[in-house]
């Protein structure tokens, strides 16, 4: 086993570094003609909204300023550092160094978006052949690279479902979804005033149909639905789900933020979807961010793809030109500020490049050949198991159960969570509700080689036998992390004693989390 | 010529030989067998048109840099636009701290392998609560947009009303998408302003004002730069009426703008873009909510909240503060949603203002302000050219009327642009009463030669336009 230890440099909080008159940079001072010229410039504030006390910031100077984020940096577990298979449904693949050169090129990051069209080409070039590129792995029309995120695209998407009824004139209020979809495709839907119906999983995993044949009406707006489920099961009935919606006048939107092992395989198209999206920050390589930003590409078929937001971006073949399209009359106008998150798009572009065609198709086969790999050395582990499917092999990600080992040893998924950490690696359960027992989801994506995948294999296995012999050392972690156990949970939950700021924590307490007097 | 393609150097299990190797241990025969859930009828048997791969990395740097090199940026010439996206300064720290491939490449972990992540995000939480006078302040949103439609839902649940109230002049991005994220839940209302000045129309505001009214938004500085001279007046009629009052504000302004706290908001708002986050075509953006720490309102955020909590070995902890408000927990009993959006650039808005800290804040809001006031002076000197238009108190942007030139704005900037100016952001479409107007964006990246620079360009253009 490798001997981790995670840096701890026991660093306090920003303002605790606070020393008066320390300055972490200088900025511009103006030059004395204007100071001249202009006078004092705060008296050109109006009284009433005059700053009349200095914001409490820290002042530190640059040094420590940088050393302290460095060390915070060194206690933060990037994908670049460990091996990522432990964040099922995120897709935590290899990140390439060369695609940050790109992003971070002056000549992309000091474009400002109301640039002259002609002073923008290459940016403009980039996001017109990625909305291509996306067109070919999905089998879609158009793609909008407005959209944030996932959870943002399935907003959009719930936002062109209405706007499309409300141009038939159909009431529709009902969105379906399935309880091993992402949680957002039930929540962002709320937001646009759909009312979601959950289809349960039936015995073998996989959304029952029964249940969607019962849930559809002429209420029904759309499906909003992943394929693979969160369960890696890819649910071979998928186009007769989206018959059946479509036969009761409803839309189908596919949740595509993770499509990592159907790439060049199965599309969206052929699966009769009318909506899909895909995140740039999975699939495509863009880096997570430690939550974003991330990007998602919001595609659309036929003339649902009149609904998609503006600007697109459109190409003047006689005047070799791109150009910023506003010119969609049914577009629901914007989901986000500008034209969507740039470096992911040109992180994304620059990731299919390299890759062409067949490395996308190998990009899916080892990504599917690695969960099956480690599939089949977690099964053998004691008091682990696969729900549902037995026997047959999963597409990207497998969730697990630890409901065994729970049971035998009294130790839970959540503290194997933490024991994780003191090996250097991630492990998450799942999204609620915890349907299956004691769950870790795990995703090996492509980026990893087999002795890696081997070595996260040994890790759970030590877990396990640690579980069976001394339960208390697994409950007790992390040993080797940079902090020990959080035991008091009141802390996020009781309104007395959270604090979410320094100045809110100053206001409850003195010291180490002692309370003011009363 | 090669025959075979080599193995892409991001899958190391392409490798024939490895594969094969793993195929056997799994007990599969093929790759295809892998796929056996898969119906033959969805199988794409075509090929994704898709241009011919650049694998090794070479030839991918050459084919980005020939795209990339087509744009012509801010850096290269001179450039006064603004509209929400404002070139200022990024200290170096910020970029390298960003591209640390720990911050960069993490994502969602737990507080025990992501220590740093829930510190340094915390962190950032408390300078904005710093900055805007609150206790309470979420991770980031996607945009500022974002951020104040999310502010003005939050508070149509906390006051169970139904309608917003929000400023005619606003930026139309944000009209559209505060317009998409509030129906069918919330009814959105434009309050008037004054021609002359561009502030709120007072008595509008107070006869759309009634007990139907959830929220008054505003911003300072508005998007036309315009800073409401009584703001303390528009919060007491909006909480008179039993409104919340959400502001939105350009955080850079608040070294020497009062507190919102301080003029009585609820909710305060905010684009994260000028602290720290390059323009990268508007692609750098982020939104914070920021509210007090009390439970009516905590319970209604829909993003994540990080909270400190001691460890066992007495350290700094930190976790998720009410995690089962969140989309995550609920699902479809959820309110709005969660899920990734702009951590980053929290992170990276954090170690912009601990390297400003409350003097450096102070001082770059002074050098804005005079700079914008002498530009927008010396642009009112050119015969035909109106510098400010809206007449009132204005932080970094400001607007500029050419109508009495007889060029169009679009005329003029094409002008400037053969001369190596962006020239500001044309007003004529979004606001038909300001055609023949710019909004013009001065920060203290504009020295006194620029601004020099720029006059001289429009005094030209105009006198040759004559």
């Amino acid at each position: 086993m490798r001997r981790f230890h995670q840096a701890s440099w026991d660093e306090p909080i920003i303002h605790e570094l606070s020393v008066p008159g320390e300055r972490g940079i200088l900025v511009p001072q103006v030059e004395e003609e204007i100071a001249d010229a202009v006078g004092n410039p705060i008296s050109r504030i109006p009284e009433a909204l005059r700053r009349t006390e200095p914001p409490r910031l820290p002042g530190v100077s640059e040094h420590r300023v940088l050393q302290h984020y460095l060390r915070l940096s060194q206690e933060t577990l990037g994908e670049h550092l460990n091996v990522d298979v432990g964040q099922g449904t995120c897709t935590m693949k290899y990140n390439p160094p060369i695609n940050e050169r790109f992003a971070t090129s002056p000549k992309l990051t000091e474009l400002h978006p109301f640039q002259d069209g002609s002073t923008v080409q290459g940016i403009l070039e980039i996001m017109y052949k990625l909305d291509l590129f996306l067109r070919e792995i999905s089998g879609l029309e158009r793609f909008s690279l407005q959209p944030g995120g996932g959870s943002h695209a399935i907003y959009a998407m719930a936002c062109m479902v209405r706007a499309y009824f409300a141009d038939r004139g159909e009431e529709r209020d009902e969105v379906i979804t399935t309880l091993f979809s992402h949680p957002s495709d039930a929540a962002a839907p709320r937001v646009k005033g759909f009312r979601p119906i959950v289809i349960p999983p039936d015995q073998d995993g996989l959304p029952d149909i029964g249940a969607l044949k019962r849930a559809v009406s002429e209420r029904t707006a759309a499906l909003f639905i992943t394929n693979p489920e969160d369960t890696g099961i890819f649910n071979p009935k998928i186009a007769e789900f989206t018959g059946i919606v479509h036969e009761a006048g409803g839309l189908c939107c596919y949740d595509q933020a993770n499509a990592n092992g159907i790439l060049g395989i199965t599309r969206a198209r052929e699966a009769g979807f009318d909506m899909t999206f895909f995140n740039l920050h999975k699939t495509f390589a863009s880096p997570h961010g430690c939550g974003g930003p991330g990007s998602g590409a919001l595609g659309a078929a036929g003339k649902i793809a009149y609904y998609l937001p503006v600007p697109l971006v459109g190409y003047d073949a006689g005047q070799d030109r791109y150009f910023l399209d506003y010119d969609l009359p049914k577009s629901i106008g914007k989901v986000k500020d500008f034209c969507g998150v740039i470096p992911a798009i040109v992180r994304a572009y620059a990731w299919i490049m390299s890759l062409g065609e067949e490395g996308l198709r190998a990009v899916a086969e080892t990504a599917v050949l690695n969960n099956n790999y480690l599939l089949h050395k977690l099964q053998k582990v004691r008091g682990m198991s696969a729900p549902f499917a037995p026997g047959r092999h999963r597409i990207e990600q497998v969730r697990y159960s630890f409901e065994e080992l729970a049971r035998d040893t009294g130790v839970h998924t959540t503290d194997i969570q933490r024991r994780v950490a003191d090996f250097g690696a991630h492990y998450w359960t799942s999204h609620e509700p915890w349907y299956v027992p004691e769950p870790v989801t795990l995703e090996p994506t492509e980026s990893y080689s087999k002795d890696e995948l081997d070595e996260y294999a040994r890790i759970i296995e030590q877990i396990v036998s640690e579980a069976y012999t001394d339960p208390d050392w697994v409950r007790t972690a992390p040993h080797r992390s940079t902090i020990g156990k959080v035991t008091d949970h009141s802390h996020f939950e009781d309104p007395g004693k959270w604090a979410l700021t320094w100045r809110g924590y100053r206001k409850k307490y003195k010291g180490y989390f002692e309370p003011h007097e009363a | 010529m090669r025959k075979e393609r080599s193995v892409h150097p991001w899958i190391p299990n392409s490798a024939p030989r490895i594969r094969d190797e793993m195929l056997r241990e799994i007990g599969a025969s093929s790759i295809d067998e892998l796929y056996e859930l898969i119906p033959e009828p969805l199988r794409f048997k075509g090929k994704l048109n898709l241009p011919d791969p650049l694998p090794d990395e070479a030839s991918l740097d050459r084919h980005m840099r020939n795209i990339l090199g087509k744009n012509v940026s801010t850096a290269e010439r001179l450039s006064f636009l603004g509209g929400g996206c404002a070139p200022h300064y990024v200290p170096a720290v910020c970029d390298w701290i960003n591209q640390r491939s720990e911050f960069l490449t993490a994502y969602a972990g737990e507080p025990y392998e992501d220590h740093g992540r829930f510190q340094v995000l915390f962190e950032y939480a408390s300078m904005i609560g710093d900055l805007v006078g609150m206790d309470a302040v979420s991770v980031p949103t996607y945009d500022g947009s974002q951020a104040a439609a999310s502010a003005l839902r939050m508070a149509g649940r906390i006051t169970g009303r139904k309608k917003a109230l929000i400023p005619e002049i606003i930026n139309p991005d944000r009209r559209s998408i505060i317009g998409n994220y509030s129906d069918p839940k919330l009814e959105v209302d434009e309050i008037g302003y004054d021609e002359r000045t561009g502030l709120l129309d007072v008595a509008d505001l107070e006869r759309k004002l009634g007990p139907e009214v959830a929220a008054v938004y505003f911003e300072v500085p508005g998007y036309l730069g315009t800073i409401e001279p009584d703001p303390t007046e528009i919060t007491r009629l909006a909480h008179a009426a039993g409104a919340l009052v959400v502001v939105g504000v350009d955080p850079i302004s608040l070294g020497v703008l009062a507190a919102p706290a301080d003029y009585g908001a609820d909710i305060v708002v905010g684009e994260l873009q000028p602290l720290g986050v390059q323009m990268q075509f508007g692609g750098g953006r982020g939104g914070f909510i920021a509210t007090p720490d009390d439970e009516r309102h905590i319970s209604e955020y829909p993003l994540r909240l990080f909270g400190i909590a001691p460890t066992v070995d007495q350290k700094w902890g930190f976790g998720d503060v009410a995690w089962e408000r969140t989309s995550f927990a609920k699902r479809e009993g959820s309110k709005e949603f969660v899920g990734t959006m702009a951590a980053l650039w929290g992170i990276t808005a954090g170690v912009y203002l601990a390297l400003m800290g409350p003097a450096g804040m102070r001082e770059l809001g002074e050098t804005i302000l005079a700079r914008a006031a002498y530009a927008a002076e010396r642009l009112n000197g050119i015969p035909g050219v109106r510098a400010p238009r809206l007449r009132s108190p204005f932080f970094k942007e400001f607007t500029v009327d050419f109508s009495e030139t007889g060029l169009t704005v679009a005329a003029i900037n094409e002008q400037l642009l053969e001369r190596g100016i962006f020239g500001g952001h044309d007003l004529s479409s979004p606001f038909p009463e300001l055609v023949g107007c710019a909004l013009y964006c001065v920060t203290e990246v504009h020295t006194k030669d620029d601004i020099d620079r720029l006059v001289g360009a429009v005094s030209e253009v105009v006198k040759e336009g004559r």
